[in-house]
């Protein structure tokens, strides 16, 4: 086997991946994009070499692979950035949910309190409910 | 009746829990209910605030005093309160002084009203790159919030129900959020900001750190919290959003 078909085999078991994980829904769509994009981008490279060496002509790097290095650091970048700020706002969400928790269950326990005393007493659980 | 909300954040620091209440319930006002947010405490947090008269919202995690403290402000705003008192939990702020802060209010018409320790009253220090941080970001608040402001880091603080509608829907869980970032957002939304000068009890428990190297951290990281604080958008308006 030649190098090339091994990269190629590489890059195909890499895209393969990715669309099971997808269709298993392991990963969501809106995380998966991002990979799918990126799958087929190296399976592109993979199969047509001479398009690195054509794009790094383009925009006029000399080594096609440190373009291919440059654009891998950007995608990986842009990757972590993203999962920061899902991170971020799912860290929201679950803060919004714990709050909304600890309002119910001292709802809970105020009118269990209320059941168990007689009525009048009542009023002193809390300003204006 | 108008009532006052007296918000407690604990987290596994049930020691001078019971003394705080107390000591918050003997006010003068009548209308005065202590709310201690267990901020996910592994003691007994919980049981011992209930003991002493206290309502409890239990946070499921610790979500750090700014996160915890919207949880108060939530509670507050839900139930009507007209006022809500945020203290610190290790015995420091003295709940007498919470009618001076409302006599403040009151003569000010303002929206927020700080219990300040570096303000002629008392003999709190801060010492070394700590004091210096403290007294910058009073410098840079002041001119944000309008008013000549000394102690921003204060967790000692009075707001009134235009204050808790805000508070219980902008409130930071980031560092400092719930002093220097708070006071930003609510500056920056209209909110008037006044302080009033207010002794310190010592600390009943813990002990305050001299530690440089943790001053200048608290320097570096506090610089970051204004920085980001000011550069944020707006909440103008965002407020009365339920």
């Amino acid at each position: 086997m030649t190098g090339y078909w091994f990269a190629v085999a590489l890059c195909i078991f890499v895209a393969l991946l990715v669309f099971s994980l997808l269709r298993t829904q392991r990963i969501r769509e809106k995380y998966a994009a991002i990979w799918v994009v990126l799958a087929l981008a190296v399976v592109l490279l993979g199969v047509f070499p001479n398009l690195a060496a054509a794009a790094s002509r383009l925009v006029g790097v000399q080594t096609p692979i440190n373009l291919v290095f440059a654009i891998a650091a950007a995608v990986l970048f842009a990757v972590c950035v993203q999962l920061s700020s899902e991170l971020s706002r799912s860290e929201e969400h679950q803060r919004k949910l714990a709050e909304r928790m600890a309002l119910l269950e001292l709802e809970v326990r105020d009118l269990r309190e209320a059941d168990r005393e007689p009525r009048g007493a009542r009023d002193q659980t809390d300003a204006t409910a | 009746m108008k009532q006052i909300a007296i918000v407690i954040c604990n987290y596994n620091y049930e020691r001078f829990l019971a003394e705080a209440i107390d000591s918050a319930l003997v006010q003068d006002y009548p209308g005065t209910r202590v709310i201690v947010i267990d901020d996910g405490s592994t003691d007994s947090t919980a049981a011992h605030a209930r003991g002493a008269g206290a309502k409890v919202l239990g946070l499921p995690f610790n979500l750090g005093v700014g996160g915890a403290m919207r949880a108060g402000y939530l509670y507050a705003r839900e139930r009507g309160y007209a006022w809500a008192v945020q203290i610190d939990a290790d015995g420091q702020h003295d709940p007498t002084n919470v009618l001076t802060l409302m006599a403040v209010m009151r003569d000010t018409e303002a929206d927020v009203v700080i219990g300040a320790r570096f303000a002629g009253v008392g003999d709190y220090q801060a010492h070394g790159p700590r004091r210096w941080a403290m007294r910058l970001l009073a410098v840079i608040l002041s001119r944000v919030a309008g008013t000549r402001l000394t102690d921003v880091t204060s967790g000692f603080k009075l707001s009134n129900e235009r204050a808790i509608r805000l508070f219980s829907v902008e409130y930071p869980a980031e560092y400092l959020g719930d002093t220097v970032e708070s006071l930003v957002i609510g500056a920056r939304a209209g909110l008037r900001i006044r302080q009033v000068g207010i002794r310190m009890r010592p600390r009943a428990g813990g002990r305050p750190s001299h530690n440089p190297v943790k001053a200048a951290v608290f320097l570096l990281r506090s610089m970051l919290a204004l920085f980001v604080a000011l550069t944020r958008p707006s909440a103008t308006g965002r407020g009365g959003r339920s």
